[in-house]
C-alpha cells in the first residue's frame, strides 16, 4: 500500500505528454507581439482585439469538444448549426423583438434548431462511420446552400430584413437597428486605456465551458467519452454507441447555433448566405492548436486554442503590413496565416472516428 | 525407395527469444498425401510459412536448417520462388476476385496473350502487359483443371455467388493449372465445407496424388486424415512428436499424440468440489454470427457455483459463446439465467442481470488504454447501475478511487498508482484490471475468455488462483473460455469442448488426453468408442 499511496507524478513524463502545438503557435504569437512592440505598434490594442475575437469564436470552438469526444471527429459540419442560429436570429427579428430579448429569443430558437438539426446530422454520422470528416465537410457546404433557398423564399417581411427592392433577405442585417449590437460585449465592459474587455461575451463563453466540463463528468458525458475512446469497450459495458454519438452531435450543433447568436451580437451584423461556408475550419484549427487531437479534446484545449489561434490571426496581419510598409496586405496575410495554421492542425489529425 | 520430393531437414525457427520450431525433420514423397496435425500454436503455420518463403520468416531473421526439393537444399526467399519451384498453396481464407469468372481467377497473373498483328505491334511500344488476351485458350485450360477435379461447373461463371465449396475447388484448380505444381499445401480445406463437399474434395485429393503430386494436408478432422492420408506428422509445441504411416495408427492414438500428457499436469488438488445440482444458467440452440468464431447451435447447462471450461481449437466457435450471450455479436437462440430468459443482443440487460464479462480481446474490448485504472474499474458498474455518481449527477472521484484502491489491494494489481493509465500496465495486470471491472459490477455469473493470453507464467497462476477463489469463496459461477486445455483442466469442474460451432461433449478435467484430443477433432467419444473397439479388435 505504501507504494501505491505514493504520487505517481513524474515531471519528465508530464512534459513529454504535453502537446507541442500550443507551444509552437504560442511561441510564434509572442514573437510577433515582441516585433510589434519593437516597431512601436500599439500592441495593447492588438491584444484587446485578440481577446474580442477569441470571445466570439469561443463557443464555435467549444462545439468541437462533444463531437471529437464521441469519436465522430471534429465537427466539420459546423455550418449546419450556424444556419440554424442564423435562422433563429432572423426569425426573432421578424417577430419584432429587440435588444437583449431579441438575443434571448434567438438563443432559444437556435437551441431548438440545433437539437433538431444535430439529431439528423448525428443519424447521418452513424450511417457513415469511418469517413465522418470528409462527409461532414460536404454536408456543411450542402446545408449552407440549401439555406440560400430558405433566405430567398422565407416569407419574412420585416423591413430590417429584406431588400429595398425584390424578394428575399438581405446579405447583411445590421443589429444596431434592433438595439442588439454588442449587448453582451457591453455588459460589465472593462476599459483600461486602450484595452477593452468584452466581459459579458467572455462570461457567456466561460459559462458554457463550465457546462460542457460538468457534462463530461456526468454519466452521459463519461459514456460519450468512452464511446469515442473505444466503441467496443463501450458496447461491452452495455452502452448504446449510436445513441451516444447522436447526443454528442446534438450538443455540438446546438453550441454552434447558440454560438452564432453570440458571434453576431458582437460583430454587430447577422450575415446570411455564404457566411457559414468557411466557418468550420478556423474552429477546428483552434481546438487542435489548443492541444486536442482528432480523437481527444478537453475544454481547456478550447480555451487555450481559441486565444492562441485568434490572437495570432488578429496580430500578424497588421504587423506584416507595417513591416512591408505601404502595401495593404492585411487580408492576404490573414488568409495565409489562417490557412497555414489550419493546414498545420490538419496534419495533426490521424484518422477520423473509429 | 523413391527419392523424397520435399524434405525439411533440422528446421528450427525463433521469433525473438521464443522458439516456435525445434529441429523438424519431415520427408514427403511424390504422390503422397501427408497430414500435418497439431494444436493451435504447435508450429504448423510457421512451417508452411517457411516452405513458402513468406516475408514474416525472413524479416525476423530467417530459420535454421534446410528445405530440400528433390533432395537438393533450396533457398526459398519469397512466395514467388516457392511458386517457381512448383509449390502451390490453398489458403484457409479464399483469395479469389468475386467479379472475375472462374477461368479468369484460375489464370490470374498467368493470363495467355493472343498472338496477332495488333499485339505484336502494341507489345513493341507498351510491352507484354498491354496485349489482348486469348480467352479461348484460358477457358479451355481452366476446363482441364476443373475436369481433373471432376467439377462440372461452367468455367465462365462468375466467382461471386458460388457456393463456398466451389470456391475451394476453384482455388485448388488454380494451383494445379500451374503446369509445374508438384507440391500442394491444403490448409484446413474442409473446415468450411459441408460433408458431401468434403467427400468430393478428398476424392479429388486422391486423384491428384495418383498423378504424382505431393499433398500436405493440414486438418483437425482426424477421421479425414485416416481416410485419405498416407502418413501423418504430429507437431506439438514446436516439436515433431512423430511421423507415422496412417495404416499403423488410429484416431485415438493421433488424438493422444496431439494433446500429449500435459493435460494432467499442474492440477494442484484433486479435490472434487461439491457443486449443487441447481442449474443457474442454460443455453439452448445458441447461434452467434461472430466472424471466424461462428457458433452454430450450442446447448449448455451450468450449475450454480461451478467453473465450466469451454475449450476447443481456434476458429471452432468457443469464443463466440460468451460474445454472443453478452450481445457483442448478433445472436439468436434461448438463454436462461436463474430461470428467467436473458434477452439476446442486449448487452445492458445482460449486465444488469448480474452477468459479468471479461473479453478475450483485452486491449481492443477490455480496456480504455488511455484512461487511468480507477476509471476503467468503475466504468461498467457506473454505466449499468449508476454507481459512482454523486448527488449532483457527476462522477464521484472519491468513491471511484476508493473502489480502485480496494481492488488493487485485493487482486494485487502492480501499478504506480490508481491514476496510472491501463495502457502502461503489463498484460497480467491489465487482465486483473479487467477482472476488477467485472467484479465491481458484483456479478453472479462471470464469463472469462482467454484470461491468460499474453500473460507471463507467474501472473498466469495468480489469475487462475483468483478465478478459483472467486468460485470457492464467493460462490460465483464462472464460465471460462480458453485455448489452453491445461489451464482449463487445472481449475474447471468440467470442460465443454466446442467443435464446428457446437458442443461436441463435456468432460471432467481429469479425462484422458485421448478423449480431449478426439473431441477437439470433432469426434464424440461416446459414438467412437464402440466403432474403435471393434477396429482395434480387427487389428489384433
Amino acid at each position: 500500500m505504501e507504494e501505491t499511496a505514493k504520487s505517481g507524478f513524474d515531471i519528465k513524463e508530464f512534459i513529454k505528454g504535453l502537446p507541442p502545438a500550443p507551444f509552437i503557435i504560442g511561441g510564434f504569437w509572442v514573437i510577433v507581439l515582441i516585433v510589434a512592440a519593437i516597431i512601436d505598434m500599439p500592441w495593447i490594442w492588438l491584444i484587446s482585439d485578440s481577446l474580442q475575437r477569441a470571445a466570439i469564436w469561443g463557443m464555435l470552438t467549444l462545439a468541437m469538444v462533444p463531437s471529437i469526444q464521441s469519436g465522430t471527429g471534429p465537427n466539420f459540419a459546423l455550418p449546419i448549426g450556424l444556419c440554424g442560429g442564423m435562422f433563429a436570429m432572423v426569425a426573432a427579428i421578424q417577430f419584432g423583438f429587440a435588444g437583449v430579448y431579441l438575443l434571448l429569443v434567438a438563443a432559444g430558437i437556435a437551441l431548438v434548431m440545433g437539437i433538431i438539426m444535430g439529431y439528423l446530422y448525428g443519424v447521418l454520422m452513424n450511417a457513415v462511420k469511418g469517413s465522418e470528416m470528409a462527409i461532414a465537410t460536404y454536408t456543411g457546404f450542402a446545408v449552407t446552400t440549401v439555406f440560400f433557398i430558405v433566405w430567398l423564399t422565407v416569407p419574412f417581411d420585416n423591413p430590417f430584413l429584406g431588400w429595398f427592392l425584390g424578394e428575399g433577405l438581405r446579405n447583411t442585417i445590421a443589429l444596431d437597428a434592433v438595439a442588439a449590437s454588442q449587448v453582451l460585449d457591453d455588459f460589465l465592459k472593462i476599459e483600461l486605456g486602450r484595452l477593452t474587455i468584452p466581459t459579458g461575451t467572455i462570461l457567456v463563453f466561460l459559462a458554457f465551458c463550465t457546462l460542457i466540463w460538468l457534462f463530461f463528468r456526468s454519466k452521459t458525458g463519461i459514456a460519450i467519452s468512452a464511446v469515442g475512446a473505444n466503441p467496443m469497450f463501450a458496447r461491452a459495458a452495455g452502452l448504446n454507441v449510436d445513441r451516444s454519438r447522436i447526443i454528442a452531435n446534438v450538443i455540438s450543433t446546438s453550441l454552434a447555433s447558440v454560438g452564432v447568436v453570440v458571434y453576431a451580437q458582437s460583430f454587430g451584423f447577422v450575415q446570411l448566405y455564404d457566411f457559414p461556408l468557411w466557418m468550420a475550419f478556423p474552429a477546428v484549427a483552434a481546438v487542435l492548436v489548443g492541444g486536442a487531437t482528432a480523437q481527444r479534446a478537453k475544454v481547456i484545449h478550447v480555451i487555450i486554442g481559441v486565444v492562441l489561434f485568434q490572437g495570432l490571426l488578429t496580430t500578424v496581419p497588421p504587423v506584416f503590413s507595417q513591416l512591408l510598409a505601404g502595401a495593404d496586405m492585411t487580408d492576404a496575410a490573414r488568409m495565409v496565416i489562417q490557412n497555414a495554421i489550419i493546414l498545420y492542425a490538419l496534419t495533426k489529425i490521424t484518422g477520423g472516428g473509429k | 525407395m523413391a527419392q523424397n520430393l520435399l524434405e525439411f531437414r533440422g528446421v528450427s525457427k525463433n521469433y525473438a527469444s521464443n522458439q516456435v520450431l525445434r529441429d523438424i525433420n519431415i520427408e514427403i514423397k511424390a504422390g503422397e498425401i501427408h497430414a500435418l496435425i497439431g494444436e493451435n500454436g504447435a508450429g504448423k503455420s510457421t512451417l508452411m510459412n517457411i516452405l513458402f518463403g513468406m516475408p514474416v520468416i525472413h524479416s525476423t531473421g530467417g530459420f535454421e536448417g534446410d528445405v530440400c526439393i528433390d533432395g537438393e537444399p533450396t533457398k526459398i526467399m519469397s512466395p514467388h520462388d516457392a511458386m517457381e519451384m512448383g509449390i502451390g498453396m490453398v489458403h484457409q481464407e479464399f483469395m479469389l476476385i468475386p467479379a472475375f469468372s472462374i477461368a479468369e481467377n484460375i489464370k490470374i497473373n498467368r493470363e495467355i496473350p493472343k498472338e496477332n498483328a495488333l499485339n505484336s505491334a502494341t507489345s513493341r511500344i507498351f510491352g507484354d502487359r498491354m496485349k489482348t488476351l486469348d480467352f479461348k485458350t484460358m477457358n479451355s485450360d481452366a476446363r482441364v483443371a476443373l475436369d481433373r477435379l471432376e467439377m462440372n461447373i461452367d468455367e465462365f461463371a462468375l466467382v461471386a455467388g458460388l457456393p463456398i465449396g466451389y470456391m475451394q475447388f476453384v482455388e485448388i484448380a488454380r494451383e494445379i493449372d500451374k503446369t509445374n505444381t508438384r507440391i500442394l499445401v491444403l490448409d484446413e480445406p474442409t473446415a468450411v465445407l459441408a460433408e458431401s463437399e468434403a467427400e468430393s474434395l478428398l476424392a479429388a485429393m486422391r486423384r491428384l496424388a495418383a498423378e504424382g503430386i505431393a499433398i500436405v494436408f493440414i486438418s483437425h478432422r482426424l477421421d479425414e486424415i485416416i481416410k485419405v492420408c498416407d502418413r501423418v506428422t504430429v507437431l506439438r509445441d514446436g516439436e515433431l512428436v512423430v511421423t507415422k504411416d496412417v495404416k499403423d495408427t488410429d484416431v485415438l492414438e493421433i488424438a493422444e499424440l496431439m494433446i500429449g500428457r500435459k493435460v494432467s499436469i499442474d492440477k494442484e488438488d484433486n479435490i472434487v468440489r461439491e457443486i449443487s445440482d441447481e442449474v443457474i444458467f442454460e443455453i439452448k440452440d445458441l447461434h452467434v454470427a461472430m466472424p471466424s468464431e461462428r457458433v452454430r447451435g450450442v446447448d449448455l447447462k451450468v450449475r450454480k457455483g461451478e467453473i465450466l471450461g469451454i475449450g476447443g481449437l481456434a476458429g471452432q466457435g468457443k469464443l463466440g459463446i460468451a460474445n454472443g450471450v453478452m450481445g457483442m455479436y448478433p445472436a439468436k437462440g434461448e438463454v436462461l439465467f436463474e430461470g428467467k430468459p436473458l434477452p439476446l443482443n442486449r448487452t445492458k440487460q445482460v449486465l444488469k442481470a448480474a452477468v459479468g464479462f471479461v473479453s478475450e480481446d483485452r486491449k481492443g474490448v477490455g480496456l480504455l488504454l488511455d484512461e487511468p485504472i480507477d476509471d476503467n474499474i468503475a466504468f461498467t458498474d457506473m454505466s449499468i447501475h449508476g454507481n459512482f455518481i454523486n448527488g449532483l449527477g457527476l462522477r464521484d472521484g472519491k468513491a471511484i478511487r476508493e473502489n480502485a484502491l480496494k481492488m488493487i489491494k485485493d487482486l494485487d494489481i502492480r501499478c504506480t498508482s490508481e491514476k496510472q493509465n491501463t495502457g502502461r500496465l503489463s498484460g497480467g495486470n491489465q487482465q486483473k484490471v479487467c477482472v476488477a471491472r467485472a467484479l465491481t459490477q458484483k456479478p453472479k455469473l462471470l464469463f472469462v475468455s482467454e484470461p491468460t493470453r499474453g500473460v507471463d507464467i507467474g501472473a498466469k497462476k495468480l489469475i487462475l488462483d483468483l478465478l478459483r477463489s472467486l468460485a470457492n469463496d464467493h460462490g460465483m459461477t464462472i464460465i471460462m473460455t480458453s485455448s489452453e486445455l491445461a489451464e482449463l483442466c487445472s481449475i474447471c469442474d468440467s470442460v465443454a469442448i466446442i467443435c464446428e460451432g457446437k458442443v461436441i461433449g463435456t468432460l471432467p478435467p481429469n479425462a484422458s488426453p485421448v478423449e480431449f484430443g478426439l473431441m477437439m477433432s470433432g469426434i464424440c467419444t461416446s459414438t467412437i468408442d464402440s466403432e474403435n473397439v471393434s477396429e482395434r479388435e480387427v487389428a489384433q
